[in-house]
């Protein structure tokens, strides 16, 4: 019986197949589908939909399937598990700091034999350079920035009134922000802290905080090449000793880790005066605070710095030249300069193309929320996000340092020294 | 299938075939643990002794390689410790408050329903709520337990953020939520007790607490021999609060075995290494259950 079935389910495909190519490729709609994290919260799927939306219409002979992925972290889990199945996405959003495991694991296509045009080829020089950095290895680029952000620092203007100072003014420096916050730290009788002068998140990729202070420290956490770190450097260790002393010397910051969650919390329920987290927060924090709050890019050091974050898109290896030509596309009309402006705004994500910038709706969007705006004045000073080989594990290493310095467990000379001989176990194997 | 063969009844003819229809009648259950409980277990070993296949590097063999790794790995040593301090933390102290919790619904006081219900209710909620409200109750400065502390003129604490007590935190919880779980089988325990010996006890003239040390609790022994690998396996088997609550920080302080399992195999992605700690996880659990059956079996059955 079986042996029968088969000819004849063969020569049905076949039929099939036939008909296909008789009405033509315009006809028969190429699918594709595409994993997105939904790390900003509930509207996103909703944004995503409408630009899909948008996409089908204008090139009917291409279907998108997004699929919601979870958490940047179950993302690239799904990716990575469906591509070892034999069933990659055609395409994903991933961290951008990802990009040496995706690459290892051998599941990506780089973008550079798609780039043909004249216009293909303004399209990939139009993201701004920093951006990209994190998206190339090797002379070739693997991501395409999509929804990137970077660190911003937040102060409650009522909090500043009462401690005497301008509530204008943000503190530039490491020494002001010391300054400030001692004068912002508010004690009872009794000697505990009503209200902290500071705070920085620490719960895990922790190391992108210390990052930001490294960069105005002079110094750098890893090589762009992904195969070495320089934890245990001078600049790094000096940078992660500041950060320290803000809650064991100073007695400005909440002792022990801060979780990501309670720190914008605490800044809402007037726990703290000044706080640091992402930039992808900023809608957050407009909607959330019942008052007046002042935002800036991170005050400096020696100079100005802050490390870039958030997610790049990614193209899969499959087997179809025809989905992986329609993915392209798809990729390249989602960060085209309008897109990344509708993005920008809808999300709070910071637009990774100046042209973005330029657009009619951007610059009305600018001109309504001044605070919009900072990010775009930090673009200049950012550098790349820690991006290695087997990224998640050195990254855990060093955030277990910074945990152990912070909580008093380690100096922070040793708690680097640790992470840094960590991180050579790992990457030695990959030079 | 020797029982059907020394059996005169089934002998014969028809015996024959009893096995056949015998391992019939098994092939679903036996196939299903196969699948999924035998087969990766033993792939699991087996992978163990690989090294994690890259694009361009595949498996080979390493042997013993991986588990000696570990002797060097200070964050497999500290879960390790953890989940030791875990266990020893949270099952004797969730079985004495069962018992208690069990004796107080088994008397006869007002307010028993609501009593039995409210110590249960903590068992039915799943374990993501759970750690997702004891997250604000340990929230340092306005979470609950500060508010409570605040009462008595005790500092705010950064519960989850302190390494020294990050641990006992999770414990805590742990014991809470466990403890009216097992409390149900004690009570089941307790019901079954004749009242009989309760009579002849007041009649010998001896205390309440004597007639629990000498005739309830070890009336109970099967029934905590079977809570006692229970908890166990839970202590080393539920992670779900650790991922919500602390992600294993700081620097490590809270990490659990199956957690650091996890991170190993599911964010590294270095599955040879993430089995070798799985066949560790493994021979943990087996040596205990191995240990309790031995040990207790021969004391748990009170005649």
């Amino acid at each position: 019986m079986l042996a029968m079935r088969i000819p004849a389910a063969l020569s049905r495909l076949a039929i099939l197949a036939l008909f296909s190519f008789a009405a033509g490729v315009s006809a028969a709609p190429v699918e594709i589908t595409f994993y997105y994290p939904v790390a900003i919260g509930g509207s996103a799927t909703k944004i995503v939909d409408d630009l899909v939306a948008e996409f089908e219409k204008a090139n009917p002979d291409i279907k998108v399937k997004p699929v919601y992925a979870g958490t940047y972290q179950e993302s690239i889990g799904k990716a990575l598990t469906a591509a070892k199945a034999g069933q990659p996405p055609d395409a994903a959003v991933i961290l951008a700091a990802d990009i040496f495991s995706l690459i290892d694991a051998g599941v990506i296509l780089p973008f550079d034999q798609f780039v043909k045009t004249d216009a293909d080829k303004n399209w990939i020089n139009g993201f701004f350079p920093v951006y990209m950095l994190n998206s190339q290895s090797g002379g070739k680029t693997w991501g395409i920035p999509f929804q990137r952000g970077t660190t911003l620092f937040f102060w409650n203007k009522d909090a500043f009134k009462e401690a005497g100072l301008d509530p204008e003014k943000g503190p530039q420096t490491w020494e002001e922000v010391v300054d400030f916050a001692k004068k912002l730290t508010k004690r009872d009788a009794g000697g505990n802290v009503t209200q902290w002068g500071m705070q920085v998140p620490s719960s895990l990729t922790s190391y992108w905080l210390l990052q930001g202070y490294v960069a105005q420290n002079g110094g750098k956490l890893a090589e762009l090449s992904g195969d070495k770190t320089h934890f245990d450097s001078p600049e790094v260790v000096e940078a992660l000793q500041y950060w320290v002393d803000l809650a064991l010397k100073h007695k400005v910051m909440k002792s022990g880790v801060i979780e990501w969650g309670t720190n914008a919390k605490d800044f809402f329920e007037r726990r703290t005066a000044m706080f640091t987290t992402t930039s992808g927060n900023l809608t957050n924090v407009k909607t959330s605070a019942t008052f007046p709050f002042g935002v800036q890019i991170l005050p400096g050091h020696k100079k100005r710095g802050a490390p870039t974050s958030g997610g790049n898109f990614y193209l899969f290896k499959t087997s179809s030249p025809e989905k992986q030509a329609a993915t392209f596309k798809m990729i390249q009309w989602l960060t085209s300069a309008e897109r990344s402006a509708e993005w920008s705004i809808k999300t709070g994500y910071v637009a990774p193309r100046d042209d973005a910038w330029q657009t009619t709706a951007m610059k009305n969007y600018v001109a309504s929320f001044a605070g919009a705006k900072v990010a775009y004045g930090q673009l200049q000073y950012l550098v790349p996000e820690l991006a290695t080989h087997e990224n998640q594990r050195v990254a855990r290493s060093i955030d277990d340092g910074i945990e152990a310095a912070l909580t008093g467990k380690k100096t922070p000379e040793q708690a680097m020294k640790d992470s840094q001989r960590e991180a050579e176990r790992i990457l030695s194997r990959y030079r | 299938m020797h029982a059907a063969v020394s059996n005169p009844a089934v002998a014969g003819p028809a015996g024959s075939r009893t096995p056949v229809l015998a391992w019939l009648l098994l092939a679903p259950a036996v196939v299903l643990l196969a699948a999924f409980t035998h087969v990766p277990a033993l792939m699991t070993l087996v992978n163990s002794l690989y090294s994690t296949p890259a694009a361009n590097r595949p498996a080979r063999f390493i042997g013993s390689d991986q588990f000696r790794d570990m002797l060097s790995d200070p964050v497999f040593m500290s879960a390790l410790k953890n989940n030791a301090v875990y266990a020893l933390g949270t099952v004797p102290a969730s079985i004495a408050l069962a018992i208690l919790m069990a004796l107080i619904v088994n008397s006869s006081i007002r307010g028993r329903t609501w009593l039995r219900m409210s110590f249960f209710l903590p068992t039915v909620l799943p374990m993501i709520a759970v750690a997702n409200i004891w997250l604000f109750f340990y929230t340092p400065s306005y979470g609950l337990v500060d508010q409570i502390l605040g009462i008595f003129g005790v500092h705010g604490r950064n519960w989850l953020g302190n390494p020294d007590t990050v641990l006992a935190c999770l414990m805590a919880l742990a014991i809470w939520k466990e403890a009216g779980f097992f409390m149900i089988f004690y009570l089941a325990a307790l019901q079954q007790i004749s009242p009989n010996l309760k009579e002849a006890a007041a009649i010998e003239g001896a205390g309440r607490f004597y007639f629990f040390r000498r005739v309830t609790f070890p009336l109970l022994m099967p029934t905590t021999l079977f809570v006692l690998i229970n908890a166990l396996i839970n202590a080393f088997r539920v992670v779900d609060h650790v991922i919500v609550m602390t992600k294993g920080g700081p620097d490590n302080a809270s990490a659990l075995l199956l957690y650091y399992v996890y991170n190993v195999g599911f964010k590294y992605w270095d599955t040879g290494y993430a089995a070798a700690l799985t066949v560790v996880l493994l021979a943990i659990m087996g040596i205990l259950a191995f240990a309790q059956f031995t040990i207790f079996d021969r004391k748990v059955h009170y005649q």
